[in-house]
């Protein structure tokens, strides 16, 4: 009865974290980005629609508008040796007019109390063009850098976002209300609403990502520059723009997951690191590379956490972050990874 | 060494010990300790970061190690706080050991990523353990004490923790600049041609490891000794990202940098905590987000950190005079002309389906310069990886004075006396060309770390340095000593990987493609050096293109077409084979 009840538990949170640690290795592959604050991407998107159930504007909304600015600014400074007017008026509009728009949309939605699936959405439209903003302002600079450089802004970034989550969120923890009340008994098992939009959200995305990677052109050519970027290049693919969707998709996938997590744990300004750092245990161990592997080590890992909290409470995250050590083991051992910086 | 060369670090010194002395406020003696306590964890993360190109973001665990060792051995049983030091330091090896088998094979980025793991991992299991007092920590830590003199207030162990971090940083200093050191700057640009010529890569990846783990604890001992109480915060990942961040900020290739770098995140964070809250009206941590930032824009802005820019005001040190020894090297003693030296039996290899290099024979004897020569794609470099151990043969052999070195790696083969060029020149251009030449003759020097940190070894390394020059002078290109070797010409650079095999005091010579991107008359010198070379009973083994070059020069040629070898003999009669000449001009055949 107790291993029923342990495994639901780890396989709800496994699911959590299988997203994540898919929006890692998609960013990885087509970036060569190790995009520690994924999970900040999950504490904003909780953090969002639990004020939006509130009936607040939540202070996401100005970050995002302050991130557009930026990324505008940092668009105007590459411009300033001459552009055309559809390069100034694309900037223009996805860095300012989206964000204003989605500024004002939610000042007039939030105080009316919407549906909890409308203020899911709405949260997920707030948060995912973060990430296009973020590429832009911090990795798109660096995009010729070694994989080492990248890591080491990604751990700023990763500051940063988290000091904002402080400064917006604050330090008290919230908790979002679940999209449905229900609960459902299997045989007996009780099973309730949320776990199984968990599930339902990590299979689609998982259907949807592989959907997006083999049938759209777009895909191909995020595929493409994944495998080699110089050659993705001189076959035409524009490796900014795959840089923009990568990041667009995995603060998507980010908020989502907060979206999904949000009701089950109640989330603090800097839970999104601990989420999103055992989406990447689950990462390691699928080589950053593999999308079925990743998916069900991450399971794997919330078993593990599952369990391990139940029998020993005290060593639950010496025990998921210890993890690592064999697969590093086993990754060292198995392979000779020779690559020169 | 000449005083002005000392004059900067001795200033450095004496400004320090004033310091104290001077009415300053308290809290920037504080702020000076902390500074040093970082120093000395960042000296280790340059060395192991900006000059051995591994990151770690866990090294404040290691100073956990030292500072909980210390603080139970010295409150639960009473140990003296000298004789916790050197446990706190083994501690901290024995610790970085593992983890470090472990780590340092993997290159790249997971190294890293295990470092955060693990980062966490210790921080949860220090807050965990009932020894150690869990998340409270242990307090009542007895201070330092020298004749009965103890290190109490700020102003007094500050001395023995800036003590500590000069003699860090100078041993650090020594230990790049030796021998040991050569081989952890080559690490960086991947270690091969390092590894060419004997240095153990991953020993030497271990090196910095278990230096930068040392320095640590040494850290978190001094820690101890100066809180009078630990408990698991300071260890934790966000210190560990804090120490990268100094690092960054100083210039991660940099020993001085490290302190610089320290100096400037620690002041900074000590102004954002007075300001930032005044300023925006929280008491929250916001220099969280300033640090994030600024990690973000230095890489973007200054990827080299901010010490050179600091390099770049202070007035020049005189360059260094070359170390002069009366020592020589002890030379090997070549077999005798004629006996076979390196035998390839029946070698093959095969990538797939597709056979690079198909069941070729052939020898190298003592006193010859045989040329191997073949079309575009005959499998000359792959044959050439197979000998000096960068390729593993799929079957068949490969003999040295007889004896079977089929399987050894670059290492081993580089032991026997077979010293190598690459075709895509390997050289380590911030090293000078003297340092980069030195590394060749890496395996007949002896030092050790231990020797190479305390500076013991000036003698072995005048007499390696001097070996150095003098095939520079040998080769032409004495002139550019001092030089970085990133500023030679891809000709000069050629020859630069000439002169580093020859202060291996190779038996055989290999090269491969040495004369490609040479003008005539450096083609010139470059026969005559090698006619030279084979008179005093070195064997050489070239790959070329250069018809000419290798048709005046070569006593045997082997012409591989297609992976397999379709002519050998004396370049007279090879030229006339009808199978060469099909491969050459595309005969009917």
């Amino acid at each position: 009865m107790i291993a029923t009840f342990l495994i639901q538990d780890g396989v709800t949170n496994g699911a959590i974290y299988a997203l994540l640690g898919l929006a890692l290795v998609l960013l990885f592959s087509v970036t060569r980005v190790i995009f520690i604050p994924q999970g900040e991407f999950v504490a904003y998107g909780a953090l969002t629609l639990a004020l939006l159930d509130g009936g607040k504007v939540p202070a996401t909304t100005s970050l995002l508008v302050c991130f557009g600015a930026i990324a505008f600014l940092f668009d105007l400074w590459s411009m300033r040796r001459g552009t055309d007017v559809r390069t100034f008026l694309r900037s223009l509009a996805l860095n300012l007019v989206l964000p204003g728009v989605i500024y004002g949309i939610t000042i007039v939605l939030a105080p009316l109390g919407l549906p909890s699936v409308a203020k899911a959405l709405l949260t997920i439209l707030i948060i995912t063009p973060m990430g296009a903003y973020i590429y832009r302002i911090a990795y798109r600079p660096l995009a010729d850098a070694s994989v080492l450089v990248l890591l080491i802004a990604s751990i700023g970034v990763h500051l940063a976002m988290m000091g904002l989550g402080l400064v917006f969120f604050g330090a008290e923890g919230l908790r979002a209300e679940p999209l449905a009340n229900d609960n459902y008994t299997i045989g007996s098992l009780m099973v309730s609403a949320q776990s199984l939009c968990i599930y339902g959200a990590t299979i689609a995305i998982i259907i949807g990502l592989y959907l997006f990677f083999e049938r759209t052109l777009l895909g191909k050519a995020l595929r493409a520059t994944a495998v080699n970027r110089l050659g993705a290049r001189l076959v035409g693919v524009r490796t900014h723009l795959t840089g923009v969707t990568a990041f667009t998709l995995a603060a998507a996938i980010g908020a989502v997951s907060g979206v999904l997590i949000g009701p089950i744990t109640t989330i603090y300004y800097d839970t999104g690191f601990l989420i999103g750092l055992k989406g990447f245990v689950a990462a390691i161990i699928g080589g950053l590379a593999s999308f079925p592997i990743t998916a069900i080590a991450a399971i794997g890992v919330g078993l593990v956490e599952s369990f391990s909290s139940f029998f020993a409470s005290s060593f639950k995250e010496v025990i998921v972050f210890g993890l690592i050590i064999p697969v590093l083991i086993w990754l060292s051992l198995s392979g000779s990874f020779h690559e020169e910086e | 060494m000449k005083i002005e060369r000392l004059l900067p670090g001795l200033a450095g010194i004496v400004f320090l010990a004033v310091i104290p002395l001077l009415p300053v406020p308290p809290f920037w003696l504080t702020i000076l300790n902390n500074i040093g306590l970082a120093s000395l964890v960042t000296i280790g993360l340059v060395l192991l970061t900006g000059v051995g190109g591994l990151t770690s973001f866990g090294q404040a665990a290691f100073c956990g190690f030292g500072a909980y060792t210390t603080a139970v051995l010295s409150t639960n049983y009473g140990f003296s706080p000298w004789l916790t030091l050197p446990l706190s330091l083994i501690v901290g090896a024995l610790t970085a050991l593992p983890l470090g088998l472990i780590t340092v094979r993997l290159s790249g980025h997971f190294l890293p990523l295990g470092t955060i793991a693990w980062g966490l991992a210790l921080y949860y299991l220090f807050g965990k353990i009932d020894l150690l007092g869990r998340y409270d920590g242990i307090s009542g830590i007895p201070p330092v004490e020298v004749a009965g003199y103890r290190f109490l207030s700020d102003g007094s162990i500050y001395y023995l923790i800036w003590f500590f971090v000069i003699a860090v940083a100078i041993g650090a200093k020594n230990l790049l600049d030796s021998r040991i050191g050569r081989g952890i700057r080559a690490l960086r640009g991947g270690g091969q041609a390092a590894e060419a010529f004997g240095v153990n890569i991953v020993r030497a990846k271990l090196t910095v490891f278990v230096f930068a783990g040392v320095v640590a604890a040494l850290s978190g001992w001094l820690y101890a000794h100066m809180q009078r109480s630990v408990n698991p915060t300071p260890f934790g990942l966000s210190m560990g990202i804090e120490y990268l961040l100094m690092a960054v900020v100083g210039g991660s290739g940099h020993v001085w940098g490290a302190i610089f770098g320290a100096s400037i995140v620690l002041i900074m964070k000590d102004v954002l905590q007075r300001f930032l809250p005044d300023l925006i009206g929280t008491t929250a941590n916001l220099e969280m987000v300033v640090f994030g930032i600024l990690l973000v824009v230095i890489l973007q802005l200054a990827r080299d950190g901010l010490w050179p820019f600091v390099l770049k005001l202070l007035p020049r040190r005189p360059a260094r005079s070359l170390p002069t020894s009366d020592d020589r090297l002890a030379k090997r003693t070549l077999a005798p002309t004629g006996s076979s030296l390196i035998k390839v039996e029946k070698a093959r290899k095969a990538f797939g389906g597709l056979v690079a290099v198909n069941d070729v024979s052939f020898e190298v004897r003592a006193g010859q310069v045989v040329g191997l020569i073949g079309p575009n794609g005959a499998g000359k470099s792959t044959t050439f990886n197979l000998i000096t151990g960068l390729a593993s043969l799929t079957s068949g052999s490969v003999f040295y004075e007889g004896q079977p070195m089929t399987g050894d790696s670059p290492r081993e083969v580089a032991r026997h006396g077979i010293a190598r060029t690459f075709q895509h020149a390997k050289i380590l251009p911030d090293m000078s060309v003297l340092e980069n030449v030195a590394l060749g003759a890496h395996l007949r020097g002896s030092a050790g770390v231990f020797r190479s940190f305390l500076r013991l070894e000036r003698r072995q390394e005048a007499t390696l340095l001097a070996e150095a020059a003098v095939q520079l002078e040998r080769v032409g290109l004495g002139a550019y000593r001092d030089r970085s070797a990133g500023d030679l010409a891809l000709g000069q650079i050629r020859i630069l990987e000439i002169a580093r095999a020859l202060s291996a005091d190779p038996a055989v010579l290999l090269l491969d493609e040495p004369a490609a991107g040479l003008r005539h008359g450096e083609k010139q010198e470059l026969a005559n050096l090698l006619k030279k070379l084979r008179e005093e009973g070195v064997s050489v083994l070239l790959v070329e293109h250069d018809m000419g070059f290798v048709m005046g020069l070569v006593d045997h040629l082997v012409v591989l077409d297609f992976g397999t070898l379709i002519a050998e003999g004396k370049p007279a009669d090879v030229r006339k084979h009808p199978a060469v000449v099909a491969a050459y001009l595309g005969g009917v055949a």
